[in-house]
């Protein structure tokens, strides 16, 4: 079975690159702290988003009735999708009955859930991706490796190369502000051509039947300026109640995604722009289903900060392809679970549960926890291999008896310094591949304890 | 004060002399301590592995056997976390559980604490790396921890630092050594490359020694240490203030 840790394996083995990538995620990580130590009560701040989040989820029905209410009175029409092919069917749809072949896209990743590129591109649209990292991994034909820093695992030398092939840049151009030029350039085109725009949406405010868009690039605004279609897609969990709780999450979004303390644009949309149209797609696509279990609930308040790939150990030297999932790291390895426990097993296993996420992340999320319980659902679920949980079985057997497990420890003990090398450190040693065994003393503590204490 | 000696499975048949540091350390501050020899392992390595039911016998074991006192200490801050935080699932409700649950502590906060000592005596005239444990850090809170914006504290820390001449270097990261328990084979080559960051991380701070409150860490250390035959020592912080005194 391939999973992640053989494909975290073939990351660690390009040494240099890998601590590159760890490196340049610890640094992101390091702005969100210095970020996050200019909020006075930080911690309430997350702590009361959690509170938000949770009394949001729990009418979230509600909520979106009364959104959609008021983002039809301001003149936008609202679709629901069930499910990604749903939300990939209306889309084209809006396209298709206004004749519409070229869309630019402004960063969404419910897009990258739902893949709606190739289901747009086999049916003759032109899709352009107009982040600057999205753009590039589309070109590459990759998708994104990060939700926040989408073409993190490149090098800027990789990308001269790319624009190169594709864009014309001269031959081992790789200064960033060269390439960038060079892009905008490319995407203007791509702006002034467009019969669509395609964005994302952070939050939904209930009150107002506004949506929120938080951009760095302001691909996001030429994107829904120029063309006179608006789409935008939004999984159900982005509603907040009021402006006064959407304040709360501005504060600890850009933050927690790259220690910025707010995006360069936050752009509100309040109904279509006179003579267009804004459509917004309000999608399922598995929501449901997690907000009725208890245990893994509250990651449906996850607001894509990617704030727990940074801090994570595990993601930042294992690169987020390694997750096989739209949404990599510790939310990912939450997530993709819930969608298919069977294809994604391995995920909850790739981590050392060291509870760092857990307490970067803005709206606390227990994701360490809810990992360790996607653990216990995999074993009832028989989906480890039988010998790890006959070894595992066979452990707590030999554990429930005292005398057994001072008996098998001895002869672990004994036995290890005086058996050749070659034998304790074969190939089935996994330990000794990089490890030294720890020293087998002769004698247990309880041994020293009695002798100590004059006993035999 | 009746207080029992949880010596956990690695501690017991790997690292004796921690627990021996463990038990001289108690003894100077007069702690009379009892240590029931019927136990064997908290059950942390089935509920990390998925297998919590299997974890539900030992659990049961480790409650009968240290039931009766008024603290249980560890010198280990995983297993500590396994009882407080973890054995709610498996045995809710079971009398004497929140008694347990709430008594069981870590070498190093029932010192600073319950003992609430004052700056422990002795001479450690050392450079020493202090490797925080991830459950000894995030799940019991021994410090403050890099990720949080609250009053920054350290309770492994502050007990070393009040030894005399010791030189308490300061690595650039508080992060995970990539134990994990299972983690350490199912994920070989990430769980090795951590190590060997932090491992790195230390030298560069000037460490000769790097101690911590986790057998499990150090042992995952240590191996890495030998095999690249660093002139890095890996010591328990019991050990270091045994032999400081």
């Amino acid at each position: 079975m391939s999973g992640h840790p053989e494909a975290a394996a073939r990351f660690v083995a390009d040494d240099a690159k890998a601590h590159w990538h760890d490196q340049s995620l610890w640094w992101v990580r390091k702005k969100r702290d210095a970020a996050a130590a200019t909020v006075p009560d930080w911690e309430a701040l997350r702590s009361a988003a959690a509170r938000i989040k949770e009394h949001t989820l729990g009418r979230l029905a509600d909520y979106l009735e009364e959104f959609e209410k008021n983002a039809v009175r301001s003149g936008a029409k609202v679709w629901f999708a069930s499910d990604a092919a749903e939300h990939n069917a209306i889309v084209h749809r809006i396209l298709a009955e206004r004749g519409i072949t070229r869309l630019v896209k402004s960063k969404s990743m419910l897009t990258e859930e739902c893949h709606l590129n190739p289901y747009l591109e086999a049916r003759g649209i032109t899709v352009t991706d107009t982040d600057l990292g999205e753009r590039i991994v589309q070109l590459r034909h990759e998708p994104p490796s990060h939700i926040v820093l989408p073409a993190i695992h490149l090098k800027k030398e990789e990308i001269g190369e790319l624009f190169h092939g594709e864009l014309g840049t001269d031959k081992g151009a790789s200064d960033p502000k060269y390439l960038t030029e060079a892009a905008r350039q490319h995407l203007r085109r791509r702006f002034l051509e467009a019969g669509a725009g395609l964005t994302g949406v952070n939050f939904a405010v209930a009150a107002t039947g506004g949506i929120v868009v938080c951009t760095n690039e302001g691909n996001a605004d030429m994107g829904t300026a120029l063309p006179p279609v608006h789409i935008a897609c939004m999984g159900v969990e982005k509603l907040v109640p009021r402006l006064e709780e959407l304040a709360v999450f501005v504060r600890l979004l850009a933050r927690s995604a790259t220690g910025q303390p707010v995006t360069t644009y936050t752009t509100h949309f309040h109904g279509p722009r006179p003579d267009g149209e804004l459509h917004i797609v309000v999608v399922d696509n598995g929501r449901s289903a997690q907000l009725a279990n208890d245990t893994f609930r509250r990651s449906l308040s996850c607001i894509r900060c990617g704030a727990c790939m940074n801090t994570c150990p595990v993601f930042r030297r294992s690169g987020g392809y390694s997750y096989g999932f739209v949404v990599p790291g510790p939310i990912g390895s939450v997530l993709a679970p819930g969608r298919d426990v069977g294809a994604h097993r391995t995920l909850p296993f790739a981590s050392s549960l060291c509870g760092s996420c857990s307490d970067v992340c803005p709206v606390r999320i227990d994701l360490h926890h809810e990992i360790l319980a996607w653990r216990q659902e995999i074993v009832r679920r028989k989906l480890v291999p039988v010998w790890k949980r006959a070894a595992m079985r066979l452990l707590a057997f030999i554990l429930r008896f005292a005398f057994l497990y001072r008996l098998g420890a001895w002869l672990v003990r004994r036995m290890t310094p005086i058996l050749p090398r070659a034998i304790v450190y074969s190939r089935w040693n996994v330990w000794g591949r990089q490890r030294e065994l720890p020293p087998m003393p002769r004698r247990s503590f309880r041994a020293l304890y009695r002798s100590r204490h004059g006993r035999a | 004060m009746k207080v029992g000696l949880f010596i956990p499975c690695l501690v017991e048949q790997l690292y004796p002399q921690v627990g021996m540091a463990t038990l001289r350390l108690l003894e100077r501050y007069g702690v009379r301590v009892e240590y029931p020899e019927a136990q064997t392992c908290c059950g942390q390595p089935m509920t990390n592995s998925g297998c919590s039911a299997d974890a539900r016998p030992l659990a049961r074991k480790l409650l009968k056997l240290f039931g009766g006192y008024d603290y249980v200490v560890a010198p280990s801050g995983s297993c500590v976390s396994m009882v407080r935080n973890h054995f709610d699932e498996l045995l809710g409700g079971e009398p004497g559980l929140d008694h347990l649950r709430r008594s069981t502590l870590e070498l190093c906060e029932f010192l600073v604490d319950v003992l609430k000592v004052p700056t422990p005596s002795g001479r450690f005239p050392h450079r020493v790396g202090l490797h925080e444990s991830c459950h000894g850090l995030r799940e019991l809170r021994l410090g403050s921890g890099s990720e949080r914006r609250v009053v920054a504290f350290n309770k492994v820390r502050s007990l070393l630092a009040g030894l005399e001449g010791i030189d308490l270097v300061a690595p650039a990261r508080d992060e995970c050594c990539g134990f994990g328990g299972t983690f350490a084979v199912n994920e070989e080559a990430v769980s090795c490359m951590m190590g060997k960051d932090r491992i790195a991380d230390h030298e560069r701070a000037g460490a000769e020694i790097i101690t911590g409150a986790d057998v499990s860490c150090l042992m995952h250390l240590e191996g890495l240490i030998r095999r690249a035959r660093r002139p890095l020592r890996v010591m328990h912080v019991a050990e270091i203030l045994v032999e400081a005194s």
